[in-house]
């Protein structure tokens, strides 16, 4: 392992910038995929069609190509801007479809009574999603929405083949290919630096399901 | 709709430029095929227990080279490997007696090159292989066949970068290469910054990003570049001088002196060949220069 703690500062760096992608790119998706769960099940047509969409372009292309279309294709409608974007935003946008779709399944076990109570309330439908399904919904789809997150934060190694130097996985590819370093232990630093992120997030998930489960 | 007609659009331009490099493809396999053949050498005889004696008996040979580098090593339509590495690897597997159709050539990106001679699971690696002293001290190299330089490529409207040394007075400036490639490393010195460093896995993303403009500069070696720019339709130039020296070199298994000196004579005698190699593959983009052999280095 002598070749990977000869680089650790890169392997450190390689780590954080890694971790940074993953961070905001989480963030970015469960907000946009709750967003998205919304539109499906909304009383407004277009707003229902919308999402489904958006489900079914995002859900059923390759994340390669959703990067490629990320990185190569809006420069050419006029968007500059720096590749991290690009990675993180075709990330964002693929992770988005699944954590809509998780989201929608928790949001159809509330049973429908409780939508109706806050209807004969007075709530609107945006209260009474935002209020009362959604807090109920949520807590149900913690388990699914956390394969769907450790699931991105593998795929977040992709964008380092569209632009995005310095995580790990370019990293590693720099150490072995342009410094002639054994590919062995290099690569499985490199794995161990992708657990570091999954484990914790694994184990913080089943504190997080254990907190906000319902007793029933 | 919009989003529709776009991606149409972007597919259309994808399927043109895959179209254009199969026509370049193309044209390289016809005159490759035409031009002088290396030679076989008939019954070679080779002192027994040497690596040469072991080939020459087995009568086939394993050449690691690359399949996605266009003038050295690309893998073409009809699944062969066509380039000047390929050609390279022709004549020494002739001169042990392996005609062209026994050589096996095995796919060896830049990662794999010490691991696979390391393994046994090729006898040579000859693959855009530059020579350094990290390398060394896994695996042994015959050469160098080829000297290679580093240059810069922007596109043809740009006045500011005019070669390594201005890369760091624009530090907002985008420089391109291939993750893992020695290019990418050397240019890290002449950088204010790495986030001016933008790596992608083949050159031609580089050529793509800089024909949009998301990059400013696309560096690695010359010749590389030089395709690039005469398939540019006068979008792309190269600025500066080349500022580094990249000898290409064989890979063979570590400390196997005889095999090395075995090639670095057989290059020698085979200057005629080694010119029509040259001028069949690498040599047909517009710009370049025929190279003479250079020198070899000392086997160890």
């Amino acid at each position: 392992m002598s070749p990977v703690f000869d680089n650790l500062d890169l392997f450190v760096e390689g780590f954080l910038t890694s971790l940074g992608i993953c961070l905001v790119a989480m963030v970015g998706s469960l907000v946009l995929g709750v967003a998205i769960a919304a539109c499906r099940v909304s009383p407004v047509p277009p707003l229902r069609a919308l999402g489904a969409f958006w489900v079914t372009t995002f859900r059923n292309t390759p994340l390669s190509l959703i990067l490629f279309f990320c990185a190569f294709g809006l420069p050419e409608l006029g968007v500059n801007r720096s590749f991290w974007f690009f990675g993180v935003l075709g990330l964002i946008l693929y992770t988005s479809a699944f954590v809509a779709e998780a989201v929608r399944a928790g949001i159809n076990s509330v049973p429908a009574g409780q939508a109706e109570a806050s209807r004969s309330l007075g709530l609107t439908f945006g209260q009474g999603l935002r209020t009362v399904v959604l807090p109920q919904a949520l807590r149900t789809v913690v388990p699914p929405l956390g394969n769907v997150i450790i699931a991105m934060f593998k795929n977040s190694a992709v964008v380092g083949a569209f632009g995005v130097g310095g995580d790990l996985w370019s990293t590693g590819q720099t150490l072995t290919s342009a410094r002639g370093l054994e590919t062995l232990p290099i690569f499985t630093g490199v794995a161990i630096g992708y657990l570091l992120i999954t484990l914790p997030a694994g184990a913080l998930l089943q504190v997080l399901e254990r907190r906000v489960a319902i007793v029933r | 709709m919009r989003f529709r007609r776009t991606t149409t659009a972007v597919t259309v331009a994808i399927a043109a430029l895959a179209l254009a490099a199969c026509g370049d493809d193309g044209d390289d396999g016809g005159s490759s095929g035409s031009s002088a053949e290396p030679s076989v050498a008939e019954t070679p005889d080779f002192e027994a227990g040497t690596t040469m004696a072991r080939l020459a008996d087995q009568g086939t040979i394993r050449v690691g080279t690359k399949f996605d580098q266009p003038g050295f090593g690309l893998e073409n339509l009809d699944g062969d490997v066509e380039g000047f590495d390929v050609e390279v690897a022709k004549i020494i597997a002739g001169a042990l007696g392996i005609e062209e159709g026994d050589i096996e050539f095995v796919q060896t990106p830049s990662a794999v090159r010490e691991e696979v001679l390391e393994g046994g699971e090729v006898d040579m690696v000859v693959a855009t292989y530059t020579i350094n002293d990290a390398r060394r001290e896994r695996i042994s190299f015959a050469g160098p066949y080829y000297e290679a330089g580093q240059q810069i490529m922007v596109a043809s409207d740009n006045d500011d970068i005019t070669g390594p040394d201005s890369l760091a007075d624009n530090p907002d400036a985008k420089v391109c290469s291939v993750t893992g490639s020695t290019p990418s490393e050397n240019i890290r010195e002449y950088l204010a910054s790495d986030d001016q460093l933008v790596l992608f896995d083949e050159y031609s993303q580089c050529a793509d990003a800089l024909g949009n403009g998301q990059v400013d500069a696309v560096t690695t070696d010359n010749v590389i570049l030089l395709g690039f720019v005469s398939e540019s339709d006068g979008e792309f130039k190269l600025v500066g001088e080349q500022f580094t020296e990249e000898p290409y070199g064989i890979g063979i298994p570590k400390g196997d002196v005889a095999f090395c000196e075995f090639i670095n004579q057989t290059l020698a005698d085979n200057e005629d060949a080694y010119v029509a190699a040259w001028e069949s593959t690498a040599g047909q983009v517009e710009g370049t220069e025929t190279p003479s052999l250079p020198e070899p280095q000392p086997c160890s």
